[in-house]
């Protein structure tokens, strides 16, 4: 068996991709950074990513996938799934020793656990441009805080950039410790301490633009004025938006007063 | 300019608002330009849902509940003691804006009572569009009530700054709207869904010669009726959808269980359940005309005026046709094996899809996602498919309900809940 660590990115697994066929490894499992050490028997290979060889196992893909089944791969990485590495590599095995697009051939297991990784990612995407809740700040920046399951932030930047051009916004993933920031110009990724305390009525006063808390009031308001009681269905309304979102969309906050 | 005085109309407005059930921010394709706020998608949002799981999409509030119309079924008619509220222009502009950029919503669906008259309600409705679309570069979606009996040259209007439309027939049948909207009749509403069909027309072979050609409306308009305050049978509800469908071009119809709020005798009494079911096996309904290609007489007829309520109306098809059964998804025609109970479209077009590489045997079918339990009873009988034995509709029906643990079964269940 062979451990191959890479460091964590989409071409360091692309580069051990190509490795891992240059060298002929059987027998593979992938290590993020550091060597397990629950696998004591493992020979290790370290991957130094390689912008080169990343390029040529993506050409490869590219030439026998539809532009979303090329995409989908990406997406499946960023869903974080348990040994999401392992499914990849079989589903790119199946594809590069296929000379037909296999990406519909729903009936093989790694096609379809990849589709349903990529699925994951893609579902929870969608789900963060909806329940993103921006809050306004005195120096008039937009900002939201998320926890996604799934690694969303390369996904939904091109959606917020559109979506709102003409105001400076951050949103920061605090499970991965990063955000993306929007300076009116271009997007770029961004690493800091973030209070995650953030819904105390101090906090909201402090950084906090003042009509803040009183459109979050107004949200709140308009949120229980739209619920009709006699049509009450928690069930649906948990099955669409899942508790682990609550803590940080305001609707779901008590008023902090 | 947003200040204490509007949280108390808005939780007057949004509340006398919320039975207006349409919720969509689809389908229009307003892409933001000069770095200005907002761009609606080709597909919707929903950012919250009601903790009655509906989906939250736009800003939904009436501009006022003023109104001088009597309506039974509405909140707002004139005679109901309801506290009364209106917004100004500046005051919807700013909610919408305030919440749009913080990402509570998509846009804002804006309805009204009438007060005074049609023309002035509408040129109130259209300003505050107007407003947003001009004055704040906003291209977020904008749904507009057309109010029945406003100029066409408002209406018009409308269209420019609207991305949707709708006129709300509201009742199902003249008889019924006589009944309980004696100001009303179904001409009224006619009119401008027909005027508004052939703007929408003319802007679509405009937009043929000329792709910068201003849109008008791009998502189109729907309406909405109100079912169970009134006794049509789903018959002539779905033949007056399918006509909306039809005739005007609608992209869609709406249906809205009635929620009592009235002691009218006119009108189920305060209390009655809401129609819940009926109202989803009319939307299943409705997207099977839409999507699966059925016609509304297969599903529902003289014979059988009413969908079932203890089954899907798909189900309820095959097993009046069991005659179209079973069918083989190894060979069948897409629309064919979107017919059979247990596979929806998005599934059909895989089966489609993955059979090229090679039989797809039932545990394929599994990790499809189909709904195998209940599919089995219509796939061909040919291997790789177990033979299911010659069952009568009656038996599979029985077979199929008593392996779904179905959400509504106590709805059903005959015998007497006792510690209710």
């Amino acid at each position: 068996m062979t451990q191959v660590i890479y460091d964590g990115t989409y071409e360091g697994w692309l580069t051990a991709v190509f490795e891992i066929y240059e060298f002929k490894f059987q027998d593979i499992v992938f290590a993020k950074k550091e060597a397990s050490a629950v696998l004591l028997f493992a020979e290790n290979h370290f991957v130094v990513t390689d912008v080169s060889k990343a390029n040529r196992v993506l050409k490869g893909l590219k030439q026998r996938l539809s532009s979303e089944g090329f995409e989908g791969i990406y997406k499946a990485f960023l869903s974080d799934v348990n040994q999401i590495e392992e499914i990849m590599f079989r589903f790119t095995k199946y594809v590069l020793s296929s000379s037909i697009n296999v990406e519909e051939d729903f009936g093989n297991s790694d096609v379809w656990e990849l589709r349903r990784a990529t699925r994951l990612t893609r579902k929870e995407a969608h789900r963060m441009e909806a329940f993103v809740r921006f809050k306004l700040t005195k120096d008039q920046l937009y900002y939201a805080i998320i926890e996604p399951d799934c690694d969303v932030l390369p996904l939904i930047e091109s959606h917020f950039k559109k979506r709102y051009a003409d105001q400076r916004w951050l949103i920061y993933d605090v499970k991965r410790k990063y955000g993306i920031y929007y300076d009116l110009e271009n997007v770029s990724t961004i690493e800091l301490q973030f209070n995650t305390k953030s819904n105390s009525a101090n906090h909201l006063t402090e950084i906090c633009d003042e009509k803040e808390e009183f459109f979050q009031n107004l949200w709140r308001c308009y949120f229980s004025s739209v619920n009709i009681e006699s049509r009450k269905n928690m069930k649906l309304h948990i099955q669409h938006m899942p508790k682990r979102y609550w803590k940080h969309m305001i609707e779901k906050i008590p008023e902090t007063k | 300019m947003v200040n204490e005085r509007v949280m108390e109309k808005l939780g007057i407005l949004a509340d006398a608002a919320k039975y207006d059930v349409s919720c969509s921010s689809a389908l229009s394709k307003r892409e933001n330009k000069d770095k200005g706020l907002g761009n609606a998608k080709g597909y919707g949002i929903c950012h919250a849902f009601t903790e009655d799981g509906r989906c939250v999409s736009l800003l939904k509030i009436l501009l006022t509940n003023h109104c001088i119309f009597d309506c039974a079924y509405c909140v707002s008619r004139k005679s109901n003691d309801v506290k009364r509220a209106a917004f100004t222009v500046q005051e919807v502009v700013d909610l919408t804006i305030g919440f749009y950029r913080r990402n509570y919503i998509e846009g804002l669906f804006l309805s009204s009572g009438i007060f005074d008259n049609a023309d002035y309600t509408m040129e109130r409705l259209v300003r505050i569009a107007k407003k947003l679309r001009l004055e704040e570069n906003f291209n977020g979606y904008i749904h507009l009530k057309a109010i029945p009996g406003a100029s066409d040259e408002l209406l018009k209007q409308a269209g420019i700054y609207a991305d949707r439309l709708s006129v709300n027939v509201e009742m199902p049948t003249e008889q019924s709207l006589k009944l309980l909207a004696p100001d009303k009749n179904h001409k009224d509403v006619i009119k401008p869904m027909e005027y508004l069909k052939n703007e929408i027309a003319g802007y679509k072979e405009e937009k043929k010669l000329n792709y910068k050609a201003p849109l008008f409306a791009p998502a189109g308009q729907s309406t909405q009726m109100v079912i169970g305050a009134t006794k049509e049978s789903d018959l002539e509800i779905l033949g007056m959808a399918d006509y909306f469908y039809q005739q005007m071009n609608m992209k869609r119809v709406y249906y809205s269980g009635y929620v009592p709020i009235s002691y009218d005798n006119r009108l189920p009494a305060i209390g009655t359940p809401v129609p819940i079911i009926r109202e989803n096996r009319l939307y299943q309904a409705d997207w099977l005309i839409r999507y699966y290609g059925f016609n509304v007489n297969e599903i529902v007829g003289l014979n059988q005026p009413n969908l079932d309520l203890d089954i899907d109306p798909k189900l309820g098809w095959a097993l009046h046709n069991l005659n179209q059964f079973p069918v083989d998804i190894n060979t069948a025609d897409l629309e064919l094996i979107k017919r059979i109970p247990g596979i929806g479209y998005l599934s059909a077009k895989k089966i489609v899809a993955a059979r090229q590489f090679k039989k797809l045997f039932p545990e394929d079918l599994r990790k499809l996602g189909i709904a195998y339990s209940r599919a089995k009873y219509f796939l061909a009988f040919a291997t790789p498919f177990q033979m299911q034995k010659d069952l009568t509709s009656i038996q599979i029906k029985d077979q199929i309900l008593n392996l779904q643990k179905s959400k509504y079964k106590n709805d059903f269940s005959n015998q007497l809940a006792l510690f209710n």
